[in-house]
């Protein structure tokens, strides 16, 4: 494979990028008087730019390289990530959620579920989310330094080094602000790096015409209708028409209802954004602010890999192809980047690639010196110390949250399977809490056993599903089907994972309703003011002007978002 | 707002829009075979400049309306 080479002008683009970060950090060190400055920024940010840190956070290096390769492995379908996931999760957690995040004063999700339920729930959530975070951002960290290692010759070393100490120095110095100030920054730098990129692949290709063109010949090559790379939900009436292998029930189920609105609606990572916001009604708006660039982000992510395979197929080897003969479809957006950007525009495009690495790992890091310190430092280990203490242990759990992470990935370069074995023990944690969180939220009479021992039998029944399906084509063992046998194929991972969410949060919520009805309540009507809907006073937005209320927003981004999937069917 | 993040952004984007939109004047054709003969690098250089432009005039209005000293 031949690799890109960078200019000198490719490298002071980067370097006046990393002086960028740095320096924000730098100036915002003397706003950090308390640990609430260093962990919540204060709750002083305007909605606006959390709403873009809250998108910006979530938009690591792996969701632009994965977007781009699902991009050129599913097509069009990958758009239900955001219009079908993203979107009405994020709708639904700033309408109905953020008044009981942001209104209960909790500092953490994990204190949320503190003052909702009990300590073990507290420690359970707080002890999984902070193995997880640290295990992502080293996980993409490596996926990252692999990647820059394959495509510009980096070294491996060099680049993890570089870029986790860049990130340390400004979260060390500026806390949660430096940290949402950085990724509105890396926000605006994605968007400007990778868009000349998706308009020269569209010019080339003859226009979104010209792609849906070339993406039939993809199609009828694969065996499948003309338009299954170019339509989002017309495929969909069978698992066995679409290159998904999902049918839509698994889709809507899985993926729309139980994994996003578990992703969005119960992780910190990105709850975090609007827990800083200057105002419950500043917090409300962040989701719906955000959702709506994040409603045009396919265009920016899914689009070039759909044009990468597009001219894969029809002009021949744009791809570099794996042992196995496929092509390797992550290296869709790199490709593209070396393929059409000249020295000079490459340079704003890689800087955009490490910017949004650098947003997503600082989502991480922020997220995780927060769970520790609060959640696990403060309430296990050292209860009871002046505040200056806990802001001390703040820097010193960036520290070494960040060399935790460098371990994680070099862990992943000794461990092939780490990284499919972590994703899968995400998905079995993340999809039963959403389960939990709803019926905290919305029926006073769960109790804290009920909540407890429903996320263990929602993870149980994730780790059993799996453990006894397997998808086609798959070996048995971490791919599924550990538990020796085999109860039913699915024609795709994706839709073995789907199922395996669906399954963990039916049983979560089965489960949860049970055991509350068969425990007392450890919560009085009193104690849940604020944290449960019927016990918390409806919140009036009628003095705000339209664009400012959370229910106007919501609809709006709704309506558009079902356009977009009319237009796209 | 304890920074304008505008100012940093308005700063950053002017900086590298008016270095493409040099590098783009004085850079051989050659190097835009790939980029379908046009010269991206002016042309991108130029929107960025503008979009920084625009984020410090943003920034240096409110700074000038916080200060009193409205224009």
């Amino acid at each position: 494979m031949q690799q890109i080479h960078l200019g000198a002008i490719d490298y002071t683009i980067l370097i006046i990028y990393f002086a960028f970060v740095l320096g924000i950090g730098w100036v915002l060190r003397r706003f950090v008087k308390s640990s609430e400055d260093f962990f919540i920024s204060g709750r002083s940010i305007p909605a606006w730019i959390a709403g873009l840190a809250f998108m910006s956070a979530n938009l690591g290096a792996q969701e632009v390289i994965g977007m781009g390769a699902s991009g050129a492995k599913y097509g069009m379908m990958t758009s239900h990530f955001y219009w079908l996931g993203a979107i009405p999760a994020m709708v639904f957690v700033g309408i109905f959620m953020m008044p009981f995040y942001y209104g209960s004063r909790a500092r953490s999700v994990p204190e949320y579920l503190k003052l909702r339920f009990d300590e073990k729930t507290r420690g359970f959530n707080a002890m999984t989310f902070a193995v997880m975070t640290v295990f992502s951002s080293g996980i993409s960290m490596y996926a990252l330094a692999k990647l820059l290692e394959l495509v510009l010759g980096w070294h491996f070393n060099t680049s993890i080094l570089l870029s986790a100490l860049i990130v340390l120095i400004y979260i060390f110095l500026g806390g949660l602000t430096s940290a949402i100030y950085n990724e509105v920054l890396q926000f605006f730098l994605i968007v400007l790096g990778f868009l000349p990129l998706v308009l020269l692949g569209l010019k080339d290709v003859g226009g979104w015409a010209g792609l849906t063109a070339k993406l039939q010949t993809v199609a009828t090559q694969a065996g499948f209708a003309p338009g299954a790379w170019s339509d989002s939900w017309r495929h969909v009436g069978s698992a066995t028409a679409n290159p998904m292998g999902v049918e839509w029930f698994g889709l809507v189920m899985g993926l729309g209802f139980v994994l996003s609105f578990g992703y969005w609606c119960t992780d910190f990572l990105v709850v975090q954004r609007a827990m800083a916001a200057d105002s419950m009604a500043a917090a409300r708006r962040t989701p719906l602010l955000a959702a709506i660039p994040k409603m045009l982000f396919p265009a920016l992510v899914i689009l070039p890999g759909m044009i990468a395979i597009a001219l894969h197929v029809t002009r021949g080897g744009l791809l570099p192809l794996g042992s196995d003969g496929t092509p390797n479809y992550n290296l869709a957006v790199p490709m593209m980047l070396g393929h059409y950007l000249p020295t000079g525009l490459l340079g704003l495009g890689l800087t955009a690639l490490m910017a949004s690495f650098m947003s997503g790992m600082a989502g991480n890091v922020t997220a995780f010196n927060t769970v520790w310190t609060y959640d696990i430092y403060q309430s296990y280990i050292r209860p009871g110390q002046p505040d200056g203490h806990y802001l001390r242990m703040g820097h010193a759990a960036t520290v070494f949250g960040i060399l935790l992470s460098v371990a994680a990935a070099y862990a992943t370069t000794r461990f092939n399977n780490i990284m499919d074995m972590l994703q899968l023990v995400f998905a079995f944690v993340n999809a039963p809490l959403f389960a939990t969180f709803l019926l905290g939220m919305f029926w006073r009479r769960t109790t804290g056993h009920g909540a407890f021992f429903g996320l263990i039998i929602g993870t149980g029944a994730a780790a059993l599903h799996h453990g006894l399906v397997l998808s086609h084509g798959a070996v048995a063992g971490l791919k599924g089907a550990f538990l020796g046998a085999v109860l039913h194929t699915y024609p795709s991972e994706m839709a073995q994972n789907f199922w395996t969410a669906i399954f963990a949060w039916t049983a979560c919520f089965v489960a949860t309703i049970a055991i509350s009805l068969l425990t007392a309540r450890n919560k009085s009507d009193d104690d849940l003011k604020g944290l449960v809907y019927a016990l918390t006073p409806r919140l009036r937005d009628r003095d705000l002007p339209w664009y400012k209320q959370p229910a106007t927003l919501g609809v709006l981004v709704l309506g558009l978002t079902v356009v977009l999937n009319v237009i796209f069917w | 707002m304890k920074l304008d993040v505008r100012m940093p952004i308005g700063l950053m984007f002017t900086i590298i829009g008016a270095i493409l939109t040099v590098y783009g004047l004085v850079s051989s054709d050659t190097i835009y075979e790939r980029s379908l003969g046009i010269n991206v690098n002016l042309w991108w250089g130029l929107v960025l400049l503008a979009f920084g432009l625009v984020m410090l005039g943003f920034a240096i209005r409110a700074r000038r309306v916080r200060h009193g000293s409205a224009p």
